[in-house]
Formats: C-alpha cells, sequence, structure tokens
C-alpha cells in the first residue's frame, strides 16, 4: 500500500518533468541569468566582472537612446495594434455578413499567420524595396518618392505594415468567432428599436465584442513588443538613425552586437516587467470588467 | 393601433424551398390572433416577414393602410418579443426599455415618463438599474413585454415568449399577457407550438400545417369544427381519436367518410354503445383517467371520471352530434 503510493507520488513528477526541464533551462534559467547579470559589469574582454547596483539602470534612465528606444516601441505597438486590430475587424464584419463560403474566405485570410515573421519582413522588404519594390514604383507615380533607408517615417511605415499584416488573420480569427457568438436576435430587436446598421454595430456588437477586443488588444501589444523582432531584423535593423529600434531590438543589438552584457540584461529585465504588468492586466480585468 | 391584413403572401427561399404559400389572413384592430402550428410550419417566418425581419417572397403585408413590403422593420411601427428575449446584455433594464424611444428622438421626460409606466404596469420597477443576466426568467420576460409596450405600437408580435419558461412560470405569464392586451388593445399576432397556449390567448386561431393554413376560427370554433384531421389531431388535449371509417362501420353517415373524429371526452360508458374498445393502458389525472385501448384493430383514447368502473373491455357510446366526419384522400371535414 505505501509502496503503490510512493509510486503515484513519483508518477506525476515525471510525466511532468519533460515541461518542467524545459521551462527551467530556457526560460526561468535565462530569466534569473538576466537579472543577475543587470546588477554586473563586465569589461570588454570578459575578464573581470563587479557588482555595480543598479547602475546599470541608472544608466539606461540617463540614455537619450534608450529612451527614444522606449517611445519609438509605444508608436510601433500602438500603430500596429490599431491597424491589424482594425483591418482584422474590417474583414470580420466583411465574412460575418456571408452566409455561404465563409469558411473558405475564413482559411484563406488566416494563411498569413503561418509565415515566419523573418520571411513576411522580407516579403514586404522587397515589395517596397526602393529599387527593386513594386510599391516605390506605384507611389513614384502619385509623386511620393519611398526610400524606407533614408526616410524615418518610411522605415517606421515599412515595419509597421510587415508587423500588421502578419497579426490581421490571428485578430481576425477571433473577431469572427466573437462576431458569431453575438445573438442574430439581438441584432434584430435594435432593428425593430429603429437602430440603423451603423448604430446596431456600434450599440449593439461592439459592446459585445469588448471581451474579445480587449484580449486582442493585449495580445497585440505583447505582439508588437516582443514579437517583431524578425520583421525588424529582416527589413530596418532598427534604423535609419535608431527611427525604428523597439526596445527588444536594442536589447539584442547592445548585447550580442554591442557586448553590453549588462545593459543589455538591465533592459531585458525591464521588458520581463512590462509582459508581467500586461499579464497581470489580462488576467485581472478580462473576466472581470469588461464582461458585461 | 392598426389592422394587418395578409393577401396571398408567401415566402420561398434563395435554395428555392417554399415555406410559406398562399396565406390569407385579415386581422382587425385590437385583435388576439395566435399562428399555432408544429415545428417547421412556417408560422415563424410568417411573424417575421411581418416584422420585416424577412423579405417578402409573394403578395402583399399590409399595416393599417400601408403595405409595408418594402418598408424598413423600424418603420413598420410594430414591436417584438422574441423567445430568447433578445434583451441587450450590457444596458440595464431602464435603458433596454429606452434605447427604441432614444432611437426614435423621444424628448427625455417623455422616455421617463413612458419607461416608469411600463414599469408599474409590468412590475418591474425595483429592476430598473439592474442588468439582464441579473433577473430570473420571468422578469426577463416581463422585461422584453415591457419593451415592446413603451413604444406604443401599432402591433405586437410575439414568436413564442414562453417557450424558455417552466411550465408553472408560462401559465402564469400567459394570464398577464392576456390581461395586458385587453387592457392596451393592442392588435398583436402571437407565435406558439403549445395549443393550450394558443387555445388561451387568441380571439382567433390560425392553424398552420406545412406552410399552408389549415383553419382560422375562434378557439371554439376550431375545437368543435376541425376543419381537416391535422386540425383535429392537433388542438385539444388528450387528442381527438381517429378512426378509420372501416373500423366503425355501423356508425351513421360513416358510408362517405374515410375517416371518423370522435373527442376522447365526448366518449361515455354505456351497456347499450356501438363501440366495444379493449382496454390496454390506463392514465390516471387526478380528476380523470385516460382509457387507452383499441377497437377494430384502430387506437383509442377515453377520458372517464375517476371512479368510473374499469374492466377488461369497455363497451362505449358517443354524444350526439360529436362525431366528426373526414374525407379519405384530404382529410377534409365533411359536414
Amino acid at each position: 500500500m505505501k509502496r503503490t503510493l510512493f509510486r503515484n507520488q513519483l508518477l506525476p513528477w515525471l510525466l511532468l518533468a519533460p515541461q518542467l526541464a524545459i521551462t527551467f533551462i530556457f526560460f526561468l534559467w535565462p530569466a534569473a541569468q538576466a537579472v543577475r547579470q543587470s546588477f554586473l559589469r563586465q569589461d570588454a574582454f570578459g575578464i573581470n566582472t563587479t557588482f555595480v547596483g543598479l547602475s546599470n539602470f541608472q544608466a539606461l534612465w540617463n540614455s537619450p537612446e534608450y529612451l527614444n528606444s522606449l517611445q519609438v516601441t509605444a508608436v510601433f505597438a500602438v500603430l500596429v495594434t490599431v491597424l491589424s486590430m482594425g483591418f482584422a475587424l474590417l474583414l470580420a464584419v466583411a465574412v460575418d455578413r456571408m452566409i455561404r463560403s465563409t469558411s473558405v474566405y475564413t482559411t484563406l485570410l488566416v494563411w498569413p499567420y503561418a509565415v515566419a515573421p523573418a520571411v513576411a519582413g522580407i516579403l514586404w522588404w522587397f515589395i517596397f524595396n526602393p529599387t527593386i519594390g513594386v510599391m516605390p514604383y506605384f507611389l513614384d507615380a502619385i509623386g511620393y518618392d519611398w526610400n524606407h533607408i533614408s526616410s524615418k517615417t518610411d522605415a517606421m511605415t515599412l515595419v509597421v505594415i510587415a508587423s500588421a499584416w502578419k497579426q490581421i488573420s490571428y485578430n481576425f480569427l477571433f473577431f469572427v468567432a466573437g462576431l458569431q457568438s453575438v445573438p442574430a436576435s439581438l441584432r434584430e430587436a435594435a432593428a425593430i428599436d429603429g437602430a440603423g446598421p451603423v448604430r446596431r454595430f456600434f450599440d449593439i456588437t461592439v459592446p459585445l465584442l469588448s471581451p474579445t477586443t480587449f484580449f486582442l488588444l493585449v495580445v497585440n501589444i505583447v505582439y508588437a513588443m516582443f514579437d517583431t523582432f524578425g520583421v525588424i531584423d529582416a527589413t530596418t535593423e532598427g534604423g535609419p538613425a535608431q527611427a525604428t529600434n523597439i526596445l527588444v531590438y536594442k536589447v539584442y543589438f547592445d548585447g550580442f552586437v554591442g557586448q553590453n552584457m549588462g545593459s543589455s540584461a538591465a533592459q531585458s529585465v525591464i521588458l520581463m516587467l512590462i509582459v508581467i504588468a500586461l499579464t497581470v492586466v489580462q488576467f485581472r480585468y478580462v473576466e472581470k470588467k469588461v464582461a458585461y | 393601433m392598426a389592422s394587418i391584413t395578409l393577401d396571398k403572401v408567401g415566402k420561398i427561399y434563395a435554395g428555392g424551398t417554399r415555406a410559406v404559400g398562399d396565406v390569407n389572413i385579415d386581422i382587425a384592430d385590437g385583435e388576439f390572433i395566435v399562428l399555432v402550428g408544429p415545428s417547421g410550419c412556417g408560422k415563424s417566418t410568417l411573424l417575421r416577414m411581418v416584422a420585416g425581419l424577412e423579405s417578402i417572397s409573394e403578395g402583399t403585408v399590409r399595416i393599417g393602410d400601408r403595405v409595408v413590403n418594402d418598408i424598413e422593420p423600424a418603420d413598420r411601427d410594430i414591436a417584438m418579443v422574441f423567445q430568447n428575449y433578445a434583451l441587450y446584455p450590457h444596458m440595464s433594464v431602464r435603458q433596454n426599455l429606452a434605447y427604441g424611444l432614444k432611437n426614435r428622438g423621444t424628448p427625455k421626460p417623455e422616455i421617463e415618463r413612458r419607461v416608469a409606466e411600463a414599469a408599474e404596469i409590468l412590475q418591474i420597477g425595483p429592476f430598473l438599474d439592474r442588468k439582464p443576466r441579473a433577473l430570473s426568467g420571468g422578469q426577463r420576460q416581463r422585461v422584453a413585454m415591457g419593451r415592446a409596450i413603451v413604444r406604443e405600437p401599432a402591433a405586437f408580435l410575439f414568436d413564442e415568449p414562453l417557450s424558455n419558461l417552466d411550465a408553472k412560470l408560462r401559465v402564469t405569464m400567459r394570464l398577464e399577457i392576456k390581461e395586458l392586451q385587453r387592457r392596451l388593445r393592442t392588435t398583436s399576432i402571437y407565435v406558439t407550438h403549445d395549443q393550450l397556449e394558443a387555445m388561451t390567448l387568441a380571439d382567433r386561431l390560425v392553424v398552420l400545417n406545412a406552410g399552408r393554413i389549415e383553419q382560422i376560427g375562434t378557439p371554439l370554433e376550431v375545437y368543435r369544427k376541425p376543419a381537416s384531421t391535422f386540425v383535429a389531431s392537433f388542438i385539444g388535449s388528450p387528442a381527438m381519436n381517429l378512426i378509420s371509417s372501416t373500423a366503425l362501420p355501423h356508425l351513421p353517415g360513416v358510408a362517405h367518410a374515410g375517416t371518423i373524429g370522435i373527442r376522447p371526452e365526448d366518449l361515455t360508458v354505456s351497456a347499450t354503445g356501438p363501440i366495444l374498445m379493449d382496454v390496454l393502458a390506463v392514465e390516471e389525472l387526478g380528476a380523470q383517467r385516460l382509457v387507452h385501448g383499441q377497437t377494430g384493430g384502430e387506437r383509442l383514447t377515453v377520458t372517464l371520471s375517476s371512479n368510473a368502473e374499469l374492466s377488461d373491455s369497455l363497451r362505449l357510446d358517443y354524444r350526439p352530434g360529436s362525431l366528426h366526419l373526414f374525407t379519405a384522400g384530404e382529410g377534409r371535414r365533411i359536414d
């Protein structure tokens, strides 16, 4: 009896072990390393390491480059989120209105999500390439001289489009599901109550979609801040003149290219705190506040 | 207040399926009409065509003096109560009631007055600031009714409004709807599959089967003179006995009929009766008992008082004039 009990206690741990090992080796340990390193400073050759307290964080606070990156990230995240969610909602509403062939459209519209960020970046980089791209050719026809290599605005536009494009399909799926869970009788009741299509959309559909919208808002901000590394790296590499150097790219660049481990670690600790904050917001509010 | 006229109304869906055909109904101002029939008979489709939620493929629908075929639901001056109530979950009860008035640009004091009045009538005053999800089924039902009456429309349309309630509450709400309609005198169309609900509520019944009208009449007319075997078996509980005339050839007038109808309550035990029934099962209902049996190979049900004596076979007679005769093929009534 005792022996069976012992084996039963071991078995769950054994079953959990692979996942726990992965979590520990690839997530917890590096995270701890980052936290430790953020308090240290290494010399250029990695021979001397000294404890410097919070001075890495202090340096960031006083660095105009970091503050610029913070600002760039905020602008980038807001633009990507608004653009991808806006387009996704538009497409979802269009599909929701169709009676037939919904599944065909839905499947087609989901495809971009299967594209890797770096590939999406390259794709858009080609489309917008000032020398060989098709978009600059058209833009030239209306008198706009596109060049994301020299123009900050053009560079930001490019990375925003490439990042948002990839996320539209994900948002679209959730919006379609959300729209389909709004009972038809509510819209019919509103129609009888004298609300036109636009009014019905804003008075009935939008409020009932709010749980979905809020969930996607958090997911998209997280995506824009962290998962867009590939897009940036494949297109602008943070340039020109730091115009697209978002926080996560700066972590990589300062750490792996610039070899400033202490500062890079401090930056990733800050990013970690941002993710934790977003997750807490997600868990606390998505169920309670937004649900009607 | 308005009359409603349906003239040769039909509905054909995009795929070519016909849901409703050749429906003619004249509804007088203030009348309570109940559309009743089994599921899939087209009664809800018909109601939704009057509401403007379904397009009208054939014929014309008139509300008052206006042909409303191409008029938006909002402009038809009707209010609808849905089966699932369709209350706006993110709005308070007060906002739910006021929404239709607000959209029509009714002045604020007027909205408040009407909402207060409806709340008073339906006794939902204490819940005005709650959200629908904090209400019980019966309270939600009342709010849905309230949303209809604040608009003071020309007609109420009810789409199986009681079918989500439990049996006991259904009986109470049925009575409330009836009283409310009496009081407001608003023309009403009410859709249900429950024949008891139909009988108790209606000024006139419209019995539908497979998209067509079987019979229109007052509940008693329909009960006493069902126009077809379908109506005969659908209206009345327990259902009318429908027996092939070959099973009881010795009854008078049966020669030309295909089917004989006798209501279970029109049969009595009589030593000299013409029908001999073998008893198969007995259901006790308290005040009455239902006796199920067989005669000439056909099923037969009799309603007897609970103190009636039972044996393995019963000799039955029927009340004079209670035989209903129907034609063989289509089952139409023979008078």
